[in-house]
């Protein structure tokens, strides 16, 4: 583990006009380390990985990106950095086979303003190989016929081949069998090995234990507490979840204050 | 590796190997194009044991002209359905187009050059298009919605123009020539060669390229098979048609947009767009790409397809009046493209589906007239033959589900 952090999240704030979703966030993601993000619903876990998407911009606090403050406006903005987010739902075209889907919106061209497919097949035939993916039978079948851990296994490597240094997965095991979930597992492990900073945002604490390096718990908008995974149990990261302290009690004195700003 | 051994076997296998995979692609529900061959197969048989008219080169050649219009639409029309869009205005802005032609080339002593006239008729369906499409995105009007207005609206602007004239006969040698002129035998010979050769050329130009990539690539012996049954196909096409009128130049109309179109589809990054949309419009927008101009572009290529069809239309009877684009245009040009194997739900489909379902129809509504049956059998058959194409459909998709593939 270096010392500078590859992503810093110091003192964040977001509101959504009287709803405070995040106050002062303190948040540090290391590369080749995994970096798990857990916390009850309405936490301000997606709201934080969408403020460092781009897709939120944030309303006091700053982010740093290799000790370097940066302002990210923009999905484009943060995948210019580096940063490339996995979501849920994959964002896949069932229809498109698995090169197709890697490479959209990103297609490599020849001379003539075609489609360079060999190019693509290649790269996306050595990504999967990278990220040591065995499953995937051919890279010329549709997404359809893939299998959950499968789908998910595209979507990183489309996150990761772009040169990207953090990968940001939310909820990557959600949906996921048992045998799946390993893949994918097995998967996030490999991405840190090879040295980029990877994030994921998960619920079950099971999963979260076997993959991070560093747990940092959030509650009602607040980091309540950070742990590193070889100094804590389970029973003491569900506590964190379910009753960590919070710095600012919200709803009593703070909201008179929004409402009268 | 499980990956690159996969593909790399497939380059060693031989024709075999090549069958049994095509066979279990089949049997896990990947059909293709094999019920529509199969289902034209079927009409050939019936119609010729009812009457030995239907298989000559003479109704062969009719059959080409007949269907060239329809395919021409339904092209149009596939572009849409990939989007998981519908219009329902083509019929109408068929007619527009036709009749724009037709007004402007009147032979007053005000008439237009022919290049201009058929320019303006052609731009009058890519502004349709367009402007279906902008209200279709910018106020977020549902395509069944916009469409349905401009079936109407445009079979109105279909009688303004014809106006007090009521028919316009064609007497301009271009148009007329569109649908009723045919290839001296040498030269449609000359273009069987050429596309034969054209075809082998690309192929194993392909091949080159992915040994040289060290990618899997299909075996040679399949693409032999491949050239060969192109060059058989063709061939016998242009034989046929030879021992009649020849080849009908929509033949080599319908050739260049199937070519063109199948290129842009499958080639160029719009076409890639395309599809995108039509599978997971969210998973387009995220990955950077503009959906709107993708949808503003697909409605302005359908109407431009369907003024094609206009053309080919008036051309084929001669004349323009107030049905023009009214009829069976509307649903037996979505008819084909369904038929044909285009998904109804975005995504799914391919170009060539609008000219085997255009055959299809074309073929039933020929041979039913062979038979001496009206309209009212024609169209029951037909309905009930496009409910069967989506059965079938939706039953391999099921199949798909099944195995695992879907």
């Amino acid at each position: 583990m270096t010392d500078t952090a590859l992503l810093e999240l110091r003192g964040v704030s977001k509101h959504f006009g009287a709803v405070i979703a995040l106050h002062e966030v303190d948040f540090r993601v290391y590369p080749g380390c995994v970096t798990a993000l857990v916390g009850d619903n309405g936490a301000g876990k997606s709201t934080l990985i969408k403020s460092v998407a781009g897709i939120y911009r944030i309303d006091g606090g700053e982010v740093l990106y290799e000790g370097q403050k940066v302002h990210i406006s923009g999905p484009r903005e943060a995948a210019d950095l580096g940063i490339e987010v996995v979501y849920q739902d994959l964002a896949l075209a069932d229809n498109l086979d698995v090169v197709q889907n890697m490479f959209l919106g990103r297609e490599e061209l020849e001379s003539l303003h075609t489609l360079d497919e060999i190019k693509m097949e290649a790269r996306a035939q050595d990504t999967l190989q990278s990220l040591s993916v065995t499953t995937i039978r051919s890279v010329r079948q549709t997404v359809a016929g893939l299998s959950g851990g499968q789908r998910q296994s595209v979507a990183v490597a489309k996150a990761v081949m772009w040169n990207s240094r953090l990968v940001i997965l939310d909820e990557p095991t959600a949906a996921l069998g048992v045998a799946q979930t390993r893949q994918v597992l097995d998967l996030v492990k490999r991405l840190a090995e090879q040295g980029l900073g990877v994030v994921i945002v998960s619920h079950n604490l099971h999963d979260i234990f076997e993959v991070a390096d560093n747990i940092t718990v959030l509650r009602l908008g607040q980091n309540v507490a950070e742990f590193k995974r070889t100094e804590v149990t389970q029973e003491q990261v569900v506590h964190a979840i379910t009753a960590g302290k919070l710095s600012k009690v919200p709803g009593v004195v703070d909201t008179t204050e929004e409402v009268t700003a | 590796m499980t990956t690159a051994d996969a593909t790399a076997d497939t380059g060693s296998a031989g024709l075999g190997d090549a069958f049994r995979e095509w066979w279990t692609n089949v049997r896990s529900g990947q059909l293709g194009s094999l019920p529509i061959i199969i289902g034209l197969v079927i009409i050939a048989i019936v119609f010729q044991s009812q009457n030995d008219r239907f298989l000559t080169a003479s109704n062969f050649v009719n059959l080409i002209v007949q269907s060239a219009a329809f395919a021409t639409i339904a092209m149009g029309i596939v572009f849409v359905l990939l989007l998981g869009e519908i219009d329902l205005s083509v019929g109408y802005v068929s007619g527009v187009a036709g009749v724009i032609a037709a007004v402007l080339l009147i032979p007053d002593g005000n008439e237009l050059s022919t290049p201009i006239a058929v320019a303006l008729a052609l731009g009058s369906g890519i502004a349709i298009g367009t402007l279906h499409g902008l209200i279709i995105t910018k106020i977020g009007i549902p395509s069944f919605v916009v469409t349905l207005a401009g079936l109407i609206a445009w079979n109105g602007v279909v009688l303004l123009l014809i106006g007090s004239r009521g028919t316009v006969v064609l007497q301009n040698d271009f148009l007329i020539g569109l649908a009723n002129d045919f290839l001296p035998e040498s030269t449609s010979w000359a273009l069987w060669l050429l596309a034969v050769l054209i075809f082998a050329g690309i192929q194993l130009n392909e091949v080159r390229i992915r040994r040289k990539a060290e990618l899997g690539h299909d075996p040679l012996s399949v693409i032999a098979l491949r050239v060969g049954a192109l060059a058989v196909a063709l061939g016998a096409a242009v034989y046929v048609a030879n021992e009649d009128r020849g080849i009908p130049y929509l033949f080599l109309l319908v050739g260049f947009f199937l070519l063109f179109w199948g290129f842009v589809l499958g080639r160029t990054r719009f076409g890639r767009y395309v599809y995108a949309v039509g599978g997971n419009a969210e998973a387009a927008r995220r990955a950077g790409i503009n959906v709107d101009r993708i949808k503003i572009a697909v409605f302005a290529i359908c109407s431009f397809m369907a003024a094609v069809g206009g053309l080919v239309l008036a051309s084929r009877l001669r004349s323009v009046d107030t049905n023009a684009g009214g009829g069976s245009i509307l649903l037996y040009s979505i008819a084909a493209a369904v038929i044909g194997g285009t998904s109804l739900f975005g995504g799914v489909g391919h170009i060539k589906s609008a000219i085997l379902g255009a055959l299809v129809i074309a073929s039933i509504d020929n041979g039913l007239g062979l038979l001496g049956l009206g309209s009212g059998e024609k169209f029951v058959i037909t309905g009930g033959v496009l409910l069967l194409a989506v059965t079938v459909d939706s039953l391999s998709r099921r199949a798909q589900a099944q195995s695992g593939r879907a």
